[in-house]
C-alpha cells in the first residue's frame, strides 16, 4: 500500500485499556488514512467496542495517545469552533437513537447544533439522508421504538451522516440484518466513501461486508492489533486469524 | 452587457454570483459549499431572484469543496429554476464531485421530510379522544390484571405447586423491609420529634402539656406511623418494582420467560406483591416504635417528662385498638403499592422514555391511592366507632 504520503485521521499510540482488572489493550498502534475502510475484527470480548469508544473519547484509556484529526478527542466541556465531534459521525450497535425525538428530529439534532439552517433546509436535508440510506419517507415521523432493527441502524446512520462528516465509525453495522439489507449496506458505505471521500472506522464480524465494503482490515488478537489487506492476513500464521479467514464461513466468503 | 451580482463570493471563502453576459444568465459558484455555511447559502438562494431568464448555466467549477449538503443546495436549485420553467443548460463541477451527485440525484426525488407542528383545535380534540381511549384501555387492562393477580394468588395459597417462588418472596422482603429500615426509622423518629414539640407547644397554653403523650400515641400509631411508611415505600419499592419490571421488558426479558414457559406472574408480580404486603406491616410497627421514641426524647428535653412517667401516660391514653387500627391499614396500602407498582411496569413499552414515564406515573398514583384509602378507613372507622 503506497500508504506513506497519506494523510493520518486517527492515531493511536501505545494505547492500554484495562476492564474489570483484564488487561484488554497491550499497547495498540493504530494508524487510519483518510478515504480508507477499515474494518475492525475480533474475537467476543476482545475489545473491539473498547478501541471504537477510546478512539471517539467515550472511554478514558489508562495509557496511551489517541489523536483524531491531529485533536485530542475527549467530550470537551465547551465546544471549541471546529471540534472533531462535528467532524465525525459515529452509529452505535443499537442504533443510539433518541427516543423520546422522531426519525426526522434525530437526523436534525447534529444540523441544529452545529448550524444555523432554517428548518425548510433541515427538513430538505432530512428527505435526502434518508433516501440515502434507504429509508421510505414515511419513517420521517416515526419514533425509533416503531422501527424494526434494520430501519434502526439506517436512522442510526442517517443521523451519524447528518451533518457531513469526514469520518463515519460504525459498530457491527450488519448485525442482525438479513442478508439482502447487509449486501444494500455494504454498497452503501462504499457509495458514500468514494462519493463523500469519507473515512470509515467499521468494527464488523461480517466476512461479507469485510470483502466488499474495506479497504484494510485490523485483527485484534492477543491483546494485540494486526492491520493489514485480507490477503495480508490469510498469510498471517496466527492461529485465530488463521481460523477465521480460512474456517467454512471465511472460505465462503471469500470465495476459496 | 454585463451585469454582475455578488453573494458573499467576496466576503468569505464560499458563495455564488450571478453574471449576465449576451442574455445568457450563470450562476457561478466558488469556495467551500459545506454544512457550515450552508444556512446563508440557502437564505441567499432563495432570495435569489434572476428575473426569469429563459436560459441559465449553473457553472461550479471554482467550488474547492462539496460535501453533501452543499451538493443538495445546487440540485435544488436546478429544480427549483426547472420546475419555474427556466432552461438549465448546464451544470459544471468539478469531476472529483460527480459520484456524490450522483448519489444524490439517483437516490433522492422525494419532497423535503415535513416535521409536523401540533396546533389548533384539532389537535386539542383528537389528544381528548385519545386521552379518553387511553384511560378506558387502561382501566380494562387494569381489570384484566387484577383478576389475573386474584387467580393466581388463589391458586397459590389453596393449590400449591410450587408456583410461590419462596427465594424470590424473601429477597423481595429483604429488599423491601430490612433495607428500608435505616430510611424509615430515621423518618419516624424525626416527625415524633416534631409532633412532641409542636404538639407541646399548642397544649401548653393549656397547661395540658402530658396530653402531648395523647397527641403523639394516637397521631403516630393510628395514623402517621403507616401513612409514611406506606408513602416512602411507594417512593422506593413501588418505583423500584416498575423500573425493574419495566426494563426487563425493553430487554425482551418478560418474552423470554414467557418462551421458557415460566409464569411471568408467579415469578414477578406474586413475590413482589405478598413480599410487600408481608414487609409493610413490619415496618408500621417500626415506625410506630420510632416516632414514639422520637416522641419521648422531645418530652424529655422539651417537658422534662422521664421515661417512665411517659410509658404510664402512653399506657393511659390508647388502648390496643389505636395499635392495631395503624397496623390493620398496612397491607392494604401494601397491596395497592405492589399492585400499581408491577402494574405499570407491565405496561412499559420498548423503549427507555416509558420506563421513566410509567415510574413516575407508578408512585403518584400509589401515594394517590395510598391517602384515599387512608381517608376511607377513617371513616369507616368512625362509623364502626372504633
Amino acid at each position: 500500500m503506497a500508504s506513506g504520503a497519506r494523510e493520518v485521521v486517527i492515531k493511536v499510540r501505545g494505547l492500554v485499556n484495562i476492564m474489570g482488572g483484564r488487561l484488554i489493550h497491550d499497547h495498540l498502534d493504530l494508524d487510519v488514512y483518510r478515504g480508507e475502510v477499515l474494518g475492525v475484527v475480533g474475537g467476543s470480548g476482545s475489545g473491539k467496542s473498547v478501541l471504537l469508544h477510546s478512539i471517539v473519547g467515550l472511554n478514558t484509556p489508562r495509557e496511551g495517545q489517541i489523536e483524531v484529526f491531529g485533536e485530542d478527542s475527549r467530550p470537551h466541556r465547551e465546544r471549541p469552533e471546529n471540534s472533531v465531534q462535528m467532524r465525525w459521525g459515529v452509529l452505535f450497535q443499537e442504533g443510539g437513537l433518541f427516543s423520546s425525538q422522531t426519525v426526522a428530529e434525530n437526523i436534525q439534532v447534529p444540523l441544529r447544533e452545529y448550524t444555523k439552517m432554517s428548518q425548510e433546509l433541515m427538513n430538505e436535508i432530512t428527505a435526502m439522508k434518508l433516501s440515502m440510506v434507504g429509508l421510505p419517507e414515511e419513517s420521517a415521523t416515526k419514533y425509533p421504538s416503531e422501527l424494526s432493527g434494520g430501519m434502526k441502524k439506517r436512522a442510526g446512520l442517517a443521523r451519524a451522516l447528518a451533518a457531513d462528516p469526514e469520518l463515519l465509525f460504525l459498530d457491527e453495522p450488519t448485525a442482525g440484518l438479513d442478508p439482502i439489507s447487509a449486501n444494500q449496506f455494504d454498497e452503501l458505505v462504499r457509495d458514500l466513501q468514494k462519493s463523500l471521500n469519507l473515512t470509515v472506522f467499521m468494527v464488523t464480524h461480517d466476512l461479507d461486508t469485510l470483502r466488499a465494503a474495506t479497504d484494510r482490515i485490523a485483527v485484534l488478537v492477543n491483546r494485540k492489533l494486526k492491520v493489514g489487506t485480507i490477503d495480508e492476513l490469510r498469510r498471517d500464521p496466527d492461529p485465530w486469524i488463521q481460523e477465521y479467514f480460512s474456517g467454512a464461513r471465511g472460505r465462503a466468503a471469500l470465495g476459496t | 452587457m454585463t451585469d454582475i451580482q455578488d453573494f458573499g463570493t467576496s466576503k468569505s471563502g464560499a458563495g455564488f454570483r450571478v453574471e449576465s453576459l449576451d442574455g445568457v444568465t450563470r450562476l457561478v459558484a466558488e469556495g467551500n459549499w459545506t454544512v457550515r455555511v450552508a444556512a446563508r447559502l440557502d437564505a441567499d438562494l432563495r432570495a435569489l431572484d434572476l428575473g426569469r431568464p429563459p436560459e441559465v448555466a449553473i457553472d461550479g467549477r471554482a467550488i474547492t469543496k462539496l460535501d453533501s449538503a452543499g451538493a443538495w443546495l445546487i440540485i435544488r436549485t436546478r429544480r427549483d429554476l426547472e420546475t419555474h420553467g427556466v432552461r438549465v443548460t448546464d451544470v459544471r463541477l468539478p469531476d472529483l464531485y460527480a459520484p456524490l451527485i450522483h448519489t444524490i440525484e439517483q437516490e433522492h426525488k422525494a419532497p423535503p421530510v415535513e416535521v409536523p407542528r401540533d396546533r389548533g383545535l384539532i389537535r386539542i380534540l383528537e389528544n381528548l379522544g385519545e386521552g379518553t381511549i387511553d384511560a378506558l384501555r387502561q382501566g380494562y387492562r387494569m381489570l384484566g390484571y387484577l383478576g389475573r393477580f386474584a387467580i393466581e394468588l388463589l391458586e397459590a395459597i389453596f393449590q400449591p405447586r410450587g408456583n410461590l417462588r419462596l427465594a424470590a418472596l424473601f429477597t423481595q422482603i429483604e429488599e423491601i423491609g430490612i433495607n428500608a429500615l435505616p430510611i424509615v426509622g430515621l423518618l419516624a423518629f424525626l416527625i415524633g420529634i416534631v409532633m412532641a414539640y409542636q404538639g407541646a407547644d399548642q397544649l401548653r397554653r393549656f397547661s395540658a402539656e402530658i396530653f402531648t403523650i395523647n397527641l403523639l400515641g394516637v397521631g403516630i400509631l393510628r395514623e402517621l406511623g403507616g401513612l409514611v411508611t406506606a408513602i416512602i415505600v411507594a417512593g422506593r419499592s413501588g418505583s423500584a418494582f416498575t423500573a425493574q419490571i419495566g426494563t426487563m421488558k425493553v430487554n425482551d426479558e418478560i418474552d423470554a420467560l414467557q418462551t421458557i414457559g415460566i409464569n411471568t406472574f408467579d415469578v414477578l408480580v406474586l413475590p413482589r406483591v405478598l413480599g410487600l404486603i408481608i414487609a409493610l406491616p413490619l415496618l408500621t410497627f417500626y415506625a410506630d416504635v420510632m416516632g414514639m421514641i422520637g416522641g419521648a426524647v422531645m418530652c424529655y428535653f422539651d417537658l422534662g417528662i422521664t421515661a417512665p412517667a411517659f410509658m404510664r401516660q402512653l399506657h393511659d391514653a390508647i388502648s390496643l385498638n389505636t395499635f392495631w387500627v395503624g397496623i390493620i391499614k398496612a397491607p392494604v396500602f401494601a397491596a395497592v403499592i405492589g399492585l400499581v407498582g408491577c402494574f405499570e411496569g407491565l405496561q412499559v413499552e420498548r423503549n427507555a422514555a416509558s420506563v421513566g414515564k410509567l415510574t413516575t406515573r407508578s408512585v403518584v398514583e400509589s401515594v394517590f391511592l395510598v391517602i384515599v384509602l387512608d381517608a376511607g378507613f377513617s371513616i369507616i372507622f368512625s362509623i364502626l366507632g372504633i
